[in-house]
């Protein structure tokens, strides 16, 4: 009787190892391969939220009516749909052609041998397009997908309350003095600053800015050792960490993820606020601070932060058939009428330099000329095949660091340490 | 529910009577028999060792093997998946990493090693906690649903209505509810960081998950609670046992079994908790369940987050079978008496 109970226990209790053996093999042996095939084949991309993609297949299905693209959307959350990818690339699937890359995930894909090296056959010009956007879709010093959308950090603050929008850190706090809250968000004056600052992907970003201000790096050019232990990377984290000790970013921020944080300043709670350019047309809109914000580059130490790069890219898959279809269709996301139909559209930051000059544009686009700033001194997060550990190294110790549960110096001696573990295979 | 829930425990307990008084006489069936019985079974055992016992046996194998490693002279991965011996389930319970130039080394803060054990304490003790309140309130809604009154059914299907609604949309609610400038804060007037912050970050989920689960206890129980004879309280009222007393001489005793379920399930739940926290805090702030552990390490290293499963999997099995053992001793004990 108790084997019985014993076996039927096993049964219930198995759907917890279920889980772990969705993945599949892993598989690098097909690296490097490419052909010049040439018919229809897929764009896989995650969910369209700004509508922009319906024009893109329509557009190029009228020029190449036997090249003909199909458009999968994935979904609309990035961790999903980095696992399809995954799971799609390990079947070796012909039929994911082209693929949406984040940025971040670039140097995976490379290092796995899933998407081909732009280069020979494949190369692509490109000249036109923001450098930074570029250099976050290299890896070992060659390019692997092709950069057709940018996301920069901005600072947004309050019109109402200062003139001019300060340039340093310094001149930010001082700006702070008197006119808000110390602490938290409570009584009638705002928090000082805020950016995202939750335990998350956002905080990786937060603390990445900070760091690469102070004229810090995260990981070395090799993309494996890390060079996070120095005495600048700790002076720019110290502006997050001594935001929490001297009150300037209130306590709420370390639950800030960009929703929070953004409802936060629509809210009139905050005088300071980093976020993306999405949030511009949100307080434009239904917000409490409507006409009275305005959009600067991020502070740094001595003027001039360093914004994190976002964005996305468009890779070719190994184990496509049509890669040269694929190739023209990468060349066509990049092209100036799609471009600029995605920012008129979806309003989604084009990667080709001249667009941010364009003068209709600016004025439909308050921030453009702002954003082109930040993007283009802007730093590609650590481009290293590890991120997913890199990240969680940065995470969980600048968050340590934040809640004062660890000194500035240990924190960025354990995050270079675990940085380094990744490297060595965790 | 109730009506389900009754003959279940019922016939569990008459089940293992029978089964004990059929033991001696197995041979005694007709072959036919047996060959109908195995093809009716067949089919779901088919199906059980395709979509349970393969995934479940083929990820013990690949806890023993090695993840890909980066290839430093071409910089693209290896395929990994060599012989590791028990070098992951030493990553994860001696808290051995991999040092830079070979050999390791105990696991730096910030890599998912060497959050283990913290994650499996508070795994553990969200269990604890959850259940024993669980149980209480649990007991008491029964109680009072087992009471005749006027709008009986009516609180029967309010005290439902969280255990119906999807964990993932609960969560978001409790999002919103536990957000710096949302409900909580605005009615008790105060500024409180409640996810920011270890203690109350554990608080928010255990609160959260008590108003979710509590109902299926509480159904549990009344079902139990419906299988007791009135009369055995009449009787007992006759021999002058006051209302204490019949709960805890009568009540308890007799709900034992049922209760015994409810508690089985709910820690087997608990014990692999991951959608309330993930949506609430992401697993930070002393609030990651060892589920949360073996999906983060999942988006890097198959191999590990093997291991971590069915280290999982043998903490789930060993408390289940001790749950299981404490009561079926008390059930059988007090049946064959």
């Amino acid at each position: 009787m108790r084997g019985k109970g014993a076996a039927a226990l096993a049964g219930v209790l198995s759907s917890v190892l279920v889980l772990s053996a969705c993945g599949g093999g892993s598989d690098s042996d097909s690296a490097g391969e490419t052909n010049t095939g040439r018919g229809p084949f897929t764009f896989v991309t995650g969910k369209d939220l700004s509508g922009i993609m319906p024009f893109v297949a329509e557009e190029w299905n009228k020029a190449h009516p036997d090249e003909q693209v199909t458009i999968k959307q994935q979904s609309d959350a990035a961790d999903q749909q980095l696992s399809d990818l995954q799971q799609h690339f390990q079947a070796k699937d012909p039929d994911y052609d082209v693929v949406t890359v984040d940025v971040v995930w670039t140097a995976e894909f490379a290092a796995k041998g899933w998407i081909v090296p732009l280069k020979g056959d494949l190369a692509i010009d490109q000249g036109t397009l923001i450098p930074a956007t570029v250099e976050a879709a290299t890896y070992n010093g060659t390019q692997y997908a092709a950069p057709y959308d940018s996301d920069g950090g901005l600072l947004y603050y309050r019109t109402d309350l200062v003139k001019e929008a300060p340039k340093t850190w310094e001149e930010l706090i001082t700006s702070c003095e008197g006119k808000t809250t110390s602490g938290t968000i409570t009584g009638s004056k705002p928090g000082c600053y805020a950016g995202q600052l939750a335990s998350y992907e956002g905080l990786t970003v937060n603390a990445s800015e900070a760091i690469n201000a102070a004229g810090g790096t995260i990981v070395s050019e090799d993309g494996k050792s890390a060079a996070v232990d120095s005495a600048q990377a700790a002076s720019g984290l110290d502006f997050l960490v001594n935001g929490f000790k001297d009150g300037y970013i209130p306590k709420e921020a370390l639950g800030f993820k960009e929703t929070e944080s953004l409802n936060a300043f629509a809210a009139g709670d905050l005088m300071y606020l980093r976020n993306w350019p999405y949030a511009y047309a949100q307080l434009s809109g239904d917000s409490k601070v409507k006409g009275k914000f305005g959009v600067a580059p991020l502070p740094g130490p001595e003027g001039g932060g360093a914004s994190t790069l976002g964005g996305h890219s468009a890779a070719i898959s190994a184990y496509s058939k049509n890669q040269a279809s694929a190739l023209d269709f990468l060349k066509f996301l990049q092209s100036e009428e799609i471009q600029r139909n995605s920012l008129v559209k979806g309003a989604k930051a084009p990667v080709i330099a001249s667009l941010y000059d364009d003068a209709e544009l600016n004025e439909e686009f308050g921030y453009l000329a702002t954003l082109k700033e930040s993007i283009s001194t802007a730093v590609p997060r650590p481009v290293t095949p590890f991120y997913p550990a890199v990240t969680q190294a940065i995470q969980t110790n600048a968050y340590a660091a934040l809640q004062g549960k660890s000194s500035t110096a240990d924190a960025l001696k354990d995050m270079a340490a675990s940085i380094n573990s990744a490297a060595a295979g965790g | 529910m109730s009506i389900v829930s009754e003959p279940i425990a019922e016939n569990a307990a008459r089940g293992r009577k029978n089964r004990r008084k059929r033991s001696g006489r197995n041979g005694g069936l007709h072959s036919g028999d047996g060959r109908m019985a195995l093809y009716l079974l067949g089919p779901t055992m088919i199906m059980l060792a395709l979509i349970v016992g393969y995934p479940v046996l083929n990820a013990i194998y690949k806890s023993f093997l090695t993840d890909p490693g980066l290839d430093d002279s071409t910089g693209l991965f290896n395929e990994g998946n060599d012989w590791n011996g028990t070098a992951n389930y030493a990553h994860w319970i001696l808290q051995r990493c991999n040092a830079v130039g070979g050999g390791t080394e105990s696991c730096p803060a910030g890599n998912l090693g060497s959050q283990f054990w913290d994650s499996v304490w508070v795994t553990l003790g969200f269990t604890v906690v959850t259940v024993i309140i669980e149980v209480i309130i649990g007991m008491l809604f029964a109680l009072m649903m087992h009471q005749a009154f006027r709008g009986r059914s009516l609180v029967r299907v309010a005290v439902l209505i969280p255990w119906a609604v999807p964990t993932a949309v609960i969560a978001k609610l409790w999002v919103v509810i536990f957000d710096p400038q949302g409900v909580l804060n605005n009615v008790l007037g105060t500024s409180f960081a409640w996810t920011s912050e270890a203690g109350p970050a554990r608080m928010a989920i255990v609160i959260a998950d008590v108003w979710k689960t509590t109902p299926f206890i509480a159904l549990l129980i009344l079902a139990g609670l419906q299988g007791i004879s009135s009369e055995v309280y009449e009787s007992a009222k006759v021999d002058g046992a006051n209302a204490w007393q019949r709960f805890w001489r009568i009540t308890l005793p007799l709900v034992k079994p049922a209760l015994a379920v409810a508690v089985i399930f709910r820690a087997l739940d608990v014990l692999r908790m991951y959608d309330l926290p993930w949506v609430l805090t992401q697993g930070s702030n002393g609030t990651q369940t060892i589920s949360i552990l073996v999906v983060k390490e999942l988006a890097s290293k198959l191999n590990s987050a093997a291991a971590l499963s069915t280290i999982t999997f043998v903490l789930i099995f060993a408390i289940a079978l001790a749950l299981v053992r404490l009561f079926n001793a008390n059930i059988v004990d007090r049946g064959t008496r």
